[in-house]
């Protein structure tokens, strides 16, 4: 590729650009090519490295090793602001802007046009409104821009992105609070945008929206590249596979030695559940020694089913039973009295509590369990968190050490146990592999099957496909917020899972029952 | 070394308190004397501990907000209050409703400010503001603007009196820490509110009534002020609600934050919290000892506080470790 | 100039006494701080009576220590059309637009207790006022008067570090102090004019002092902080009054009942009857156009044991001290 600015060409190379923050590894050796004049998708689930991928260039955080060139120039921007300067905006989910101040006061913030050391305002709403002309928007600039809609407000921000002489527009996640009318109001902006030469770059979890407006794609996984495609050459289940799948071979064999276990009992069920805004209503039944695994892309309503079991949200509708007998699931206090236990996906400002140490973290939820007044004794601790440090091989094995000093495996361990200590029948586990390194991912997933194996029932979220294949023993597929789908058996595969989560409408139904 | 020093728990305060006990000894020969006298224990040490014991009860409460996150700027008016309630009831109707009185009002400001904080999720800082305005006014209300003097001799008995010698706030002081000791380590509140004030969000998760916990706090504090109220009101055996406690909540967060207990919740130390007391007030009392101009009182306190800070901070005591290696 | 004011203002009310309350129904509005003080309270309430005594209507607004609330009160009086407007100033400045109003609409104002900035001398008749450093000396002269030329170190408590009532009433003591050699203070700390911090200050007084011994007097500027310093003084085993004189200012109730018992030797009245004196130079000046002097200065009397203490506590408890 040469690097002049005709459409079609290199506009922004990234090549070798790697980042850690501590042990963790977010961006590993990627490459990343946008083109002048084209709408470029940044796919991938959380953690997958988009918004470090972003933060990194636009100089927001520092980079390890790499570099980036812009219109064959080399840049490395300290901060966004000199990022913008060299001609990389970027306009987040939640604008930047100051809603108190009319359009064209957010517009010109910081460049007014001036005359002897005075705001000319009159110059200033003439040019906004010309401004907001060229994207077809005809409202009054002098108005407080927190009068206007959340798309106004977007395009606002890119509006003045573009004005700042901006070749390059990232846009992260847009549209996740715009209704349909305004997607395609900004849609509109964007293809214009295109048109003049200008790359954009969407980052974004609707894949309709993707196959809409994007001309190419590019997926991230664990920090890594897994690719580039056309998106016109790319089918739906192909880009799921980018996203969620692993290495599809040995998987089955794993999984046949897994199938060893007999369901239980129904130790929990959920009939009706749901919550408007949250997740469809659902029917569930958890049952003693069975691993039940959720699937489905980032925003399909994983979380919030776990979050609803464990009473974190409060359902709206539908009934809850325990061991037969009625339930009401307000609160988590409620869920962990019930011997329900749930490892959230965000570990540091859900699960740990950073200054206490390994013990305390782990006696946590047993204490809150027995209630102030059965104090358990220092002794007693220190017997629980010296037998799951043991159980679970935590290192360092100090229980006095805090938690937060410890890796991301580590720490998922003492969450783990701090839930084991309360002899759970039902443990929810959000995403529990997220953010650790390889050694101790494979722990993990053993652990799961040996809990299960106790007869403990376990609801598991994750994002990596082969692992959730790996040990459920049923497969629930959501999308859009509702469970759509239910594999059983010799059906749950990774490629029939895929099937089930790029189906549309009622071909998924059908998919899921061939 | 020195680091390792500074950084183990406690020992900067201990220090702290020791050097200022050092200069107090320097400015005033006869600060360690004790003698008896009317039955009760005298001397500069015992004024220490006499007149350190409102916010040192203060701070008991104040420790506990803390280490939810919290803050509670009305324990000052609330000390106005009690001592207001306490002050008017004493003469006619006798010390033990007076008492009870008083500290129910304690209680139903500090219900009060946990309702505001921990059920409508106002900021504490923004919640308690609230009583801490309005409080002095309802005190004021109270005495009708008067100082409202008593003769109770058992609630004077409060200020003046003495067990086994020891000044009756001291031992109202030291039998609070006891019990707020026993109450919070011998139970598991300890833990739990250590683990709400590191991260809410996880406790809460971990199945804690994080809600219950930080009402306890308020309700506790609110309690712990109006003892602090009585007790100032039985030192001088009348109510002042103009004065009664004015920016001693700031002397309250002093102690606290002195005593090694994070703004930002979680760890906290009773004990530590006390010796955060005692430190401000070994530090008034040897400034009133010292014959300094009063002008130059404020200007001493802030910058002994200074120092004792800086002590207590790691990057500090990095940097004291980093100058003694390059010394050797 | 001092004794000058005295006399006029003597002189004055002299005159005004033996006038008939002629004007009646005479109406004033008095703008006044809040409550915030026992000596506040019983200003109020003395004002309700000298009004009452003269058949003068007052209207009292209570400002809760509020400029604006003042400036309000004072145009709501000049809309009601009174007679004369009292003012209690909160703070110094601030008041030229809103006694300019009062000025033309021809209302007459009278600052009570407390003075403002020079630039306002045009807009009020006359400023009702005690004069602090004199109070400062009146108590010293006491002091001087009873060691008789006796060597005596003398312990201070000042009122609060800053505010002008301290700094004068230390000036007033001062003068006295620098010419009776025999007097000498020697020790001076704030005791923010409160019962807690006077009796603090006064325990470590003691401590400092050889147990109290080498004490011969206590000067406070006020009886609060004089009656935490003699609970103090009885604490460490010291019987005040006889061991320690006291001499101590504003006069309030408590400090009687301590003077009564032995335990207190004198102090110098803030007398909260500054409407009287007002009132009468509004009555003399609406009914003769007698022009006051620009400053009334009030008495600054010194009461001790020969007073008949228990008497003056009586008839001063009832004002709301």
């Amino acid at each position: 590729m040469n690097a002049s600015s005709d459409p079609g060409s290199a506009l922004l190379e990234v090549r070798g650009l790697s980042k850690s923050f501590g042990t963790l590894r977010a961006l590993q050796e990627v490459d990343f090519t946008l083109r002048a004049g084209e709408i470029h998708a940044l796919l991938g689930e959380n953690g997958a490295g988009k918004s470090t991928l972003i933060k990194t260039v636009t100089g927001v955080f520092p980079r390890d090793t790499g570099i980036v060139r812009l219109g064959g120039a080399e840049v490395a921007p300290r901060s966004a602001k000199a990022a913008v300067d060299a001609g990389i905006a970027t306009v987040y989910q939640e604008v930047n802007l100051l809603l108190n101040l009319s359009v064209a006061q957010n517009l010109y913030l910081g460049r007014q046009p001036t005359r002897f050391g005075l705001v000319r305002e009159a110059e200033m709403r003439r040019r906004a409104a010309e401004l907001l002309a060229e994207f077809d928007l005809h409202i009054d600039v002098a108005e407080p821009l927190g009068n206007y809609s959340v798309a106004v407000q977007h395009i606002t921000a890119i509006a003045r992105a573009v004005d700042q002489s901006a070749r390059v527009l990232i846009l992260d996640e847009p549209t996740a609070s715009l209704d349909r009318h305004e997607v395609e109001i900004l849609f509109a902006v964007m293809r214009k945008l295109a048109l003049r030469g200008i790359g954009v770059i969407f980052v974004t979890h609707f894949l309709d929206q993707v196959y809409e407006i994007c001309d190419r794609i590019t997926v991230l996984r664990n920090g890594r590249l897994i690719g580039e495609r056309e998106t016109a050459e790319l089918p739906r289940i192909e880009l799921i596979r980018m996203m969620l799948g692993r290495e599809l071979a040995g998987t089955t064999s794993e999984r046949a030695a897994a199938k060893v276990r007999q369901a239980g009992e129904v130790c929990a069920r959920f009939e009706g559940y749901g919550k408007v805004g949250c997740v469809a209503p659902f029917n569930l039944a958890l049952r003693r020694g069975e691993v039940i695994g959720l699937a489905g892309l980032l925003g399909s309503g994983r979380t919030e089913t776990a979050r609803l079991v464990f009473g974190a949200e409060r359902a709206d509708s539908g009934s809850a039973t325990v061991e037969g007998k009625p339930v009401r699931l307000q609160s988590p206090r409620d869920a962990v009295a019930h011997g329900f236990g749930y490892c959230p996906e965000e570990r540091k400002t859900e699960g740990i509590i950073a200054d206490l140490t390994v013990r305390e973290n782990i006696v946590l939820a047993l204490q809150a369990k027995r209630g102030l007044t059965k104090p358990l004794s220092r002794a007693e601790q220190e017997g629980i968190a010296i037998r799951f440090i043991r159980l679970l091989d935590i290192r360092p094995p100090e229980p006095e050490r805090p938690i937060g000093l410890l890796s991301g495996g580590n720490q998922q361990k003492v969450l783990l146990a701090r839930w084991l200590a309360t002899a759970p029948r039902l443990l929810v586990l959000d995403e529990p592999t997220r953010g650790i390194d390889v050694g101790a991912h494979a722990e993990i997933i053993r652990l799961i099957r040996e809990l299960c194996d106790d007869g403990l029932a376990l609801l598991v979220i994750s994002s990596e496909l082969d692992e959730i294949v790996t040990y459920s023993d049923r497969v629930i597929v959501l999308r859009d917020r509702a469970h759509i789908d239910e594999l059983e058996g010799e059906a749950i595969d990774v490629s029939n899972v895929l099937a089930a989560i790029a189906a549309t409408g009622t071909a998924g139904a059908e998919a899921g029952q061939a | 070394m020195m680091q390792r020093l500074l950084q183990s728990r406690g020992l900067a305060q201990i220090i702290a308190l020791l050097v200022i006990l050092a200069l107090d000894r320097a400015v005033s020969p006869q600060f360690f004397d004790l003698r008896m006298q009317d039955g009760r224990l005298f001397g500069s040490l015992i004024d220490v501990l006499n007149r350190g014991a409102p916010v040192a009860l203060l701070s008991l409460g104040m420790v506990l907000v803390i280490a939810t996150r919290g803050i509670d700027l009305s324990v000052g008016a609330v000390m106005a209050i009690a001592g207001a309630i306490a002050a008017s009831l004493a003469d006619a109707h006798g010390m033990p409703v007076a008492l009870a009185a008083a500290l129910g009002a304690g209680l139903l400001c500090g219900l009060w400010n946990g309702f505001l904080v921990a059920v409508l999720g106002i900021q504490p800082i923004v919640a308690t503001l609230i009583l801490m305005v309005a409080g002095r006014g309802v005190a004021q209300l109270i005495t009708e603007g008067r100082i409202v003097t008593f003769t109770a001799p058992d609630l004077v008995w409060l200020g003046n009196g003495a067990v086994l010698g020891v000044p009756a706030p001291v031992a109202v002081e030291l039998g609070m820490l006891v019990i707020t000791g026993a109450v919070v380590r011998g139970s598991a509140l300890g833990l739990l509110i250590e683990a709400t004030g590191g991260n809410a969000r996880a406790s809460e998760l971990a199945g804690i009534g994080t809600r219950a916990m930080i009402l306890a706090v308020y309700v506790w504090c609110g309690l712990c002020a109006a003892l602090a109220g009585i007790i100032a009101a039985a030192d001088i055996m009348g109510a002042d609600a103009n004065n009664a406690g004015l920016w001693l909540e700031l002397d309250a967060i002093l102690a606290v934050v002195i005593g090694g207990t994070s703004l930002f919740g979680g760890r906290f130390s009773l004990v530590l919290a006390m010796v955060g007391a005692l430190i401000i007030q070994a530090m008034n009392t040897g400034i009133l000892l010292s014959g300094y101009p009063p002008e130059f009182n404020l200007l001493v306190k802030a910058a002994v506080v200074l120092v004792v800070l800086l002590l207590q901070s790691p990057r500090f005591a990095s940097a004291g470790a980093v100058l003694g290696r390059a010394r050797q | 100039m001092t004794s000058k004011a005295l006399l006029a203002a003597t002189a004055l009310v002299a005159i005004t006494l033996s006038l008939p309350a002629t004007a009646a129904e005479l109406t004033v509005g008095f703008s006044q701080i809040g409550s915030e003080s026992g000596w506040r309270a019983a200003e109020t309430s003395v004002s309700k009576s000298e009004a009452a005594k003269r058949k003068v209507t007052l209207k009292i607004a209570d400002a809760q220590q509020k400029q604006e609330n003042q400036i309000k009160a004072i145009r709501s009086f000049i809309a009601q059309g009174v007679d004369a407007i009292f003012l209690a100033p909160v703070v110094s400045s601030g008041w030229d637009a809103v006694l300019k109003e009062a000025k033309e609409a021809k209302i007459p104002v009278v600052l009570l207790d407390r003075d403002i900035d020079p630039s306002g001398k045009e807009l009020y008749l006359t400023a009702v006022t005690s004069d602090s450093v004199h109070e400062g000396a009146v108590a010293g002269e006491w002091l001087a008067k009873a060691m008789a030329g006796k060597a005596c170190n003398v312990v201070e408590l000042q009122g609060t570090v800053g505010a002008s009532v301290a700094t004068n009433r230390k000036k007033g003591f001062d003068s006295v102090v620098a010419k009776n050699a025999n007097l000498k203070v020697v020790r001076s700390q704030t005791g923010d004019f409160t019962r807690a911090k006077g009796k603090e200050v006064m325990e470590s007084f003691i401590k400092a002092e050889g147990g109290g011994k080498t004490i011969c007097a206590v000067y406070a500027h006020n009886d609060d902080m004089m009656v935490g310093a003699i609970q103090a003084m009885k604490e460490a085993g010291l019987k005040p009054g006889k061991d320690i004189l006291t001499v101590s200012i504003d006069a309030v109730p408590d400090i009687f009942k301590a003077i009564a018992a032995g335990e207190a030797n004198a102090t110098v009245e803030l007398t909260p009857n500054m409407a009287g004196p007002a009132l009468d130079a509004i009555m003399a000046y609406k009914a003769k156009g007698t022009v006051p002097p620009k400053w009334i200065q009030t008495e600054s009397k010194l009461y001790t044991a020969a007073d008949d203490p228990q008497k003056i506590y009586d008839s001063k408890k009832g004002l709301g001290y």
